[in-house]
């Protein structure tokens, strides 16, 4: 009796979930993202493609490693031979650095324009185009309006967008499948050795439809994420300090 | 550019061609005969009879009287300009502007064509052999004009090829005949003495034009380069353009839209045929005020989608002022290229850099926002971090080397370095703190100094020695010195962050 009660919730959760707009494609299982542990943060276990991510990014630094973590997922979603796009208003990104992270960087078409408008106009048009395999758009703020359109953009298409918003002033609430926050933390020194070790990150999902928000640190080492869980934060929670 | 232009000269064309189809003839005297006035007269004479003393013109019996064994055929009406015609329309192999200079030559448009043949002497020389190879006897002659090719294949003595510039010089020795002008001011300009053009290129125009004519200058002028004169080619190259008149006078936004989509209709039909494509198009409406309003698009690939080509319009349509309303609808091409359908079949759907789905995104972003905005980053071989890639605009072009990862470089750069105050403890070692905007970072771990050197054939000044760094809070930097530290008068900056 409680077994079947049990299929019979699970069962209605799967297609809430489908009503959702959460598709289950061969594309979206069989993709590899490497985030180990991470993937039981999300509904069905597997990363949402299709759907707009959204990080927070106040300082150069966070904005860097916030990079670093998108430019690995990206490495999953282009998978050597896709296509993205990188849309921004000042591009600060080092092209032949996203070489570290298994992405090729001619195969990035990078778009920058000056206004805010032109950025989310850009988003819109590129997440309705199916060559694409993911767009990146580094905006001050997303209203909830915009987001909902770039929500509707990508159910058609199946791209990934990611929202990299840097004004943390003016967080609302947005129509993104997630929230994501990334800091740098100390890299682990290889058997004391010296030098700079791999990069290390704590990464945040401060939010996440029907999923379970989580902190967990990740290294990037040999072209992929090596995630371990958190043992305390190391960070304060992000609404104290943006408040 | 200098235009060029080459004149070709059938010196014995309907008897080639009768020798031809009767190798025969080659060798022994023949002429071509045709009635007038109740005689027969030689309309043609091949080499061999010609190098016996006959001409054109001379009766047959007159002919005959010198040369008894002298074979005539009939001549057939209108071969020549046929074979002219014919002749032309092979010749387009040479240039896409031939035309005919009846009765026997032919004229070629030859500007920017030579250097596919690699030089002047080269494609004349092809060009006669072609022609030589059809058992045609040409003389070919290149210059500025078309006058002083003309005359320059008929009259000239030894050079064929007259450089560019030196067309009136090579004019100067010719006769006046090579001047293309009626056999009366011929007679005229001998009986006065002036038997090579030197003698009269000189003289006032004003007494020139009184004694000989405004057509003897206009033929002066053009041969020496001061008229234009226009080819009459056999090819015209037909615009790609669309007109579209409306019966009543067009003021709605939906009425412009209707009027576009027709015009896209048909051209893009018209392209589909011949394989062509879009590259930029302007769609141009006359208003009833007499006041022209255009819009124009490009692509990145050519393109003869009508959906895609008319979403790239839709975005600038609203410019249009129709005013008191619009009386024609104009749409042109003014740039195709050729368009592999084959090709882009096989990347549909396919995702990715080929995808012509992310051609037609860019060419609505660039529609939008412009072409600057748009790049692509290739890999470039130099080790200074901002030369380090080249921009690219185009989607199709490929890295020529690999991207270079044996050293590490930051994910975000800095446009330009910033100053940052540093303590180092000692030469060459890696700073112990630093000052950024005001906050100071103790450094906990570093690497380097990998020292990059400026490239002297490009830019003088100081090397630079980087260091990765990272502070106690994990944020990692990527910091240089410019210069050496011994020298007193190194500086550190800030150049980037890493992830």
């Amino acid at each position: 009796m409680q077994a079947a009660k049990r299929d019979i919730i699970s069962q209605l959760q799967t297609d809430l979930l489908k009503l959702q707009g959460y598709k289950q494609t061969v594309r979206n299982t069989a993709l590899d993202t490497g985030l180990g542990e991470i993937i039981n943060a999300f509904p069905n276990a597997t990363f949402p493609i299709g759907c707009v991510h959204e990080f927070l990014s106040a300082t150069k630094e966070d904005k860097a490693s916030t990079t670093g973590f998108i430019a690995g997922l990206l490495r999953a979603l282009t998978d050597n031979n896709g296509a993205a796009l990188w849309v921004s208003s000042s591009r600060t990104l080092f092209p032949p650095a996203l070489k570290n992270f298994g992405i090729n960087p001619e195969r990035v078409v990078f778009v920058d324009v000056t206004k805010e408008q032109d950025i989310l106009w850009v988003m819109d048009e590129a997440l309705k185009c199916g060559a694409l395999h993911a767009v990146v758009a580094e905006i001050r703020e997303l209203s909830f309006m915009n987001s909902r359109r770039l929500q509707l953009a990508v159910e058609q298409s199946q791209v990934t967008g990611f929202v990299l918003r840097t004004d943390l002033h003016k967080i609302s609430t947005t129509a993104c499948v997630s929230r994501w926050r990334i800091t740098s933390l100390p890299g682990e020194p290889l058997e004391d050795l010296p030098g700079v070790s791999f990069p290390k990150w704590n990464v945040e999902l401060l939010r996440i439809r029907n999923g379970k928000p989580g902190s967990w640190n990740v290294t990037w080492k040999t072209n992929r994420f090596h995630v371990e869980p958190v043992v305390h934060r190391t960070h304060q929670p992000f609404i104290q300090q943006a408040g | 550019m200098a235009r060029r232009f080459v004149s070709i000269w059938f010196r014995h064309l309907t008897t080639d061609w009768f020798t031809v189809r009767k190798p025969e003839l080659k060798i022994i005297p023949f002429v071509l005969r045709a009635p007038a006035r109740g005689r027969m007269l030689i309309v043609a004479a091949n080499e061999v009879a010609e190098m016996k003393g006959i001409r054109t013109g001379m009766a047959l019996a007159d002919a005959r009287a010198v040369i008894p064994e002298l074979y005539a055929l009939d001549d057939k009406p209108g071969l020549a300009s046929d074979l002219l015609k014919r002749m032309a329309d092979w010749a387009i192999r040479f240039t896409p502007t031939v035309a005919l200079d009846p009765p026997n030559g032919l004229l070629f448009d030859a500007t920017g064509c030579a250097h596919l043949w690699s030089g002047d002497e080269k494609y004349l020389t092809d060009i006669k052999q072609k022609f030589m190879a059809r058992g045609y006897t040409v003389r070919v002659a290149m210059a500025d004009t078309i006058g002083a090719a003309w005359a320059v294949a008929r009259f000239g003595k030894d050079k064929l090829v007259i450089e560019e510039g030196q067309h009136i010089e090579a004019l100067l020795s010719l006769p006046p005949q090579s001047l293309r002008i009626e056999p009366e001011i011929i007679q005229r300009l001998h009986k006065l003495g002036l038997h090579q053009i030197r003698q009269f290129i000189n003289m006032p125009r004003s007494s020139l034009r009184r004694r000989f004519g405004p057509h003897f200058m206009m033929r002066l002028n053009m041969a020496i380069g001061q008229e234009l004169e226009v080819l009459d080619p056999v090819h015209p190259v037909e615009p790609y353009q669309e007109r579209l008149p409306s019966l009543e006078p067009i003021v709605t936004a939906t009425g412009i839209e209707i009027a576009l989509q027709h015009l896209l209709e048909t051209l893009c039909l018209r392209l589909q045929k011949e394989e062509m494509g879009v590259r930029t198009a302007v769609f141009k409406a006359y208003r009833v005020d007499g006041k022209v309003e255009q819009v124009d698009i490009g692509t990145h690939r050519a393109t003869y989608h009508v959906k895609h080509l008319f979403k790239l319009f839709a975005l600038k349509l609203s410019s249009i002022e129709p005013a008191l309303g619009i009386e024609l609808f104009v749409l042109e091409a003014s740039k195709v290229e050729e368009h592999n359908s084959q090709q882009s079949e096989m990347w549909k759907d396919a995702g990715g850099l080929e995808d012509p789905r992310l051609t037609e995104l860019i060419d609505r972003i660039a529609g939008k926002v412009g072409h600057q905005t748009i790049h692509r980053y290739l890999p470039d071989e130099h080790y200074w971090p901002e030369r380090s890639y080249k921009v690219t605009t185009s989607l199709d072009e490929k890295p020529l080397t690999a991207w270079r990862t044996d050293k590490l470089r930051p994910l975000q750069l800095l446009k330009e370095p910033e100053r940052i105050e540093v303590t180092a403890p000692i030469p060459d070692y890696p700073p112990m703190l630093f000052r950024y905007k005001g906050k100071v970072h103790q450094i906990a771990r570093a690497d380097g100094p990998e020292r990059i050197e400026q490239e002297w054939w490009l830019q003088t000044g100081q090397h630079r020695d980087y260091y990765l760094v990272e502070d106690e809070q994990g944020y990692r930097y990527w910091l240089f010195r410019l210069g050496h530290y011994h020298e007193k008068v190194y500086q550190w900056f800030i150049h980037g962050f890493f992830a």
